[in-house]
């Protein structure tokens, strides 16, 4: 009847690093907001077909006051530049970017005056989904990745973008 | 339907008709430019015609090419009939510096969305518009995007081997 | 006494139910919207210009990316256009198959639109069943196109390869099972109180104010206007079949929503003769020069291999002139003008957009209505952001 013994029954033993990881990787919320095409896979991949609910991300926020993650789903025209800045910006820390589609990443087939080539020239990015548009499953791919990467942070060393040095 | 029209049209405006065009079965009315609110007009009020849509309005812009001798820009008002279901265009040619034009807003209301689309992408100004502003460009872009002497402004695309260098702009 | 002032409110462009990227600023007085302003361009993706910076085969993709809930809609409008400023005729066989094509993409757009519609007015599983029945009409483009949404299946002067050989099952099978859940949909909101009570009376158009903001599709035929391109200007084979074009009475967005559920039916009564009367035929135009040969030949044939080298480095020079094509798109007519220059790529590419003219009447729509009719007018003219700005 030795400690060892009870132990597995009633405690778990773990670093504080991986439990605030854990939290944040199965209850991370998306923000809802599409901009072209790929908001209609994007709304698929939440749909009941794929369902997205199986990593804890059915609830899209609105507001991004209330989200971690912000999908940027479709091209980003020069116009609409400063308010995906401004929606990002309000995003409280943690928050994570995941770039999806050609168009997001990298301007896609619109190579001209009117998009911004690459949503990364405004804001940092996490990840990028390639696809036009990427078909639920690589978003979720995508998302998963996303996972693994929120699964190795530290909260001693926040990331530099977040605004706050460790 | 078409020689009815093209009746209507010499009997009340045989001096504002250029000339006539049809292609691929598409009629169209070459008209002077000051000319166009007077026919739209009596088109609209025109029981036995019936043309009371405008279906678009839409600009052609003709730079670096032997037809605009007849001036750059061409606009095309897309009128439709509803009665005999028929189709036909009135097209004007205005000149490069200062091309302008009699806004349509008071006979449809739909012509003012269509006609600030015509202005911010063509720089083509509407007389008697209520509000011409830019519509679709942001308010920080200078020049009239769809004009032919506008760049399409192509970015060399970023690879490892140049990721590094600042985007290479073409214009 | 205290001065009364309206308040002004500032709606998108971030906000769940304005379909994407529409900004609306409205002035209230109480409760009551006085004046609304659509502000739109956050989605200009310079569609028209890129178009004419290609060859004619190469601007194909782009007019997917329009309006993209419906995607086959706006291939046929270009492929149309395009055929008609090169004077090609099109196989019998690629008529019928496009117009089936062309009418999923109307059932697939009116699902996501009702879905999308009924969560905005609060009955959220409305969204989930239709994105459900979506999956079974984009399996069918999967399986012709290789694509989910933007298939790029109608080429010029013909399809992009041989319908796949299912095809003819798998539509049969959607059909039956959307039909049945059709009166699922119906159950749940077409006698459902909140719903009617939303909807009934909410953004009315009379039918002269519809013609005079230049309306078109639903928007025109809710309020009592006969007036279907299929019907009254058939392209691409349509006066081979027989349907119904329904029509609304009071021009209110509840009407609208059984015009398009009505719609959706007529839909697969094309859908249905189609299948039954497919004729036999190549799935493209034999125009060498102009359209690309069948793989087949390339792989077997040297002039096919030349025309195709030819065509894809080259194009093809088109005369000078411009053409007019519209199609009724399940938003409305989508017209495609299309300059020729006498080379190979268009002088002008101008894509009537309906969606474009139809919001123009949001103004009018709201003018009066309580400020939580404006999510109700918004959702039932059926925007599609990146076809309003292009």
């Amino acid at each position: 009847m030795g400690l060892e013994e009870k132990i597995p029954d009633s405690i778990m033993l773990t670093t504080l690093d991986k439990m605030v990881n854990w939290s944040r990787r199965r209850s991370m919320w998306p923000l809802g907001f599409g901009l072209a095409c790929c908001a209609i896979e994007m709304i698929s991949t939440f749909g009941p077909h794929f369902d997205l609910a199986r990593y804890g991300m059915e609830v899209m926020r609105p507001s991004p006051r209330q989200a971690d993650l912000m999908i940027v789903a479709g091209r980003v025209s020069v116009k609409m530049a400063p308010i995906i800045k401004t929606l990002y910006e309000q995003m409280p820390n943690p928050k994570w970017v995941l770039s999806m589609g050609a168009c997001a990443s990298s301007g896609g087939v619109f190579n001209n005056y009117a998009v911004v080539q690459g949503v990364d020239r405004i804001i940092p990015v996490d990840i990028y989904v390639p696809g036009c548009p990427p078909r639920p499953e690589q978003l979720m791919e995508g998302i998963l990745k996303l996972h693994e990467m929120v699964k190795k942070e530290s909260i001693k060393n926040p990331r530099e973008e977040w605004g706050r040095k460790g | 339907m078409e020689e009815k029209i093209r009746q209507f049209l010499n009997s009340k405006f045989s001096d504002s008709i250029i000339r006539e065009d049809n292609f691929r079965g598409e009629q169209s009315f070459y008209v002077k430019p000051e000319s166009i609110f007077p026919i739209c007009e009596a088109l609209l009020e025109n029981d036995d015609l019936d043309v009371k849509f405008l279906k678009d309005i839409t600009a052609v812009d003709w730079y670096d090419h032997p037809l605009a001798e007849n001036g750059r820009f061409e606009v095309i008002y897309n009128l439709y009939s509803f009665a005999h279901k028929y189709r036909f265009f009135l097209k004007v040619f205005l000149p490069e510096d200062n091309p302008n034009l009699t806004s349509l807003t008071g006979l449809w209301i739909g012509a003012n969305w269509l006609e600030r689309e015509v202005y911010d992408l063509f720089g083509v100004t509407f007389e008697g518009h209520p509000d011409l502003t830019k519509i679709i460009t942001p308010d920080e872009l200078e020049g009239h995007p769809l004009r032919k002497d506008f760049p399409l402004t192509y970015e060399k695309p970023r690879f490892s081997w140049n990721k590094d260098n600042p985007p290479e702009v073409i214009k | 006494m205290a001065e009364s002032r309206t308040l002004t409110l500032n709606m998108g462009p971030q906000h769940p139910s304005t379909h994407g990227v529409l900004r609306v600023l409205l002035e209230l007085d109480g409760e009551t919207v006085v004046k609304a302003k659509p502000v739109i361009g956050y989605l200009h993706t310079g569609i028209e210009k890129t178009m004419e910076s290609k060859l004619y085969y190469k601007a194909l993709p782009c007019t997917d990316r329009m309006d993209y809930l419906a995607p086959m809609s706006n291939n046929l409008g270009y492929c149309l256009a395009v055929e008609k400023l090169m004077d090609i005729e099109v196989p019998d066989k690629v008529k019928w198959a496009r117009v089936c094509l062309a009418e999923l993409t109307r059932v697939n757009s009116h699902l996501v639109w009702l879905g999308t519609h009924a969560l905005d007015l609060g009955a959220m599983s409305m969204l989930l069943y239709t994105f459900r029945e979506r999956e079974l009409i984009l399996d069918i483009y999967e399986a012709c196109g290789g694509q989910r949404m933007m298939t790029s299946y109608i080429r010029i002067g013909g399809l992009a390869h041989e319908l796949p050989k299912d095809f003819e099952q798998k539509v049969r099978n959607m059909i039956k099972i959307i039909r049945e859940r059709l009166f699922d949909y119906e159950k749940l909101l077409t006698n459902n109180p909140i719903f009617i009570g939303r909807t009934k009376g909410v953004a009315v158009i009379s039918a002269e104010d519809a013609m005079n903001y230049c309306l078109s599709g639903p928007m025109l035929r809710g309020s009592g206007i006969k007036h279907d391109l299929r019907k009254d200007n058939p392209y691409s084979g349509y006066e081979n079949f027989d349907f119904e074009v329904p029509i609304g009475k009071n021009g209110d967005a509840y009407d609208r929503y059984l015009l398009r559920l009505e719609e959706i039916r007529q839909s697969f009564r094309i859908c249905e003769q189609v299948l039954d009367g497919m004729p036999e035929g190549p799935y493209r135009a034999h125009v060498p020069g102009v359209v690309l040969p069948p793989k087949e030949d390339i792989l077997q044939k040297m002039e096919a291999m030349i025309f195709h080298f030819k065509i894809i480095t080259e194009g093809f020079k088109a005369p000078v002139g411009s053409v007019y094509q519209a199609i009724e798109s399940p938003k409305g007519e989508i017209g495609f003008f299309i300059t020729g220059d006498g080379t190979n790529k268009p002088r002008r590419v101008r894509v009537r957009p309906p969606a474009f003219v139809n919001l123009a009447c949001l103004p009018k729509l709201v003018e009066g209505c309580l400020f939580s009719d404006v999510v109700c007018a918004i959702g039932s003219i059926d925007i599609i952001l990146g076809e309003v700005d292009r």
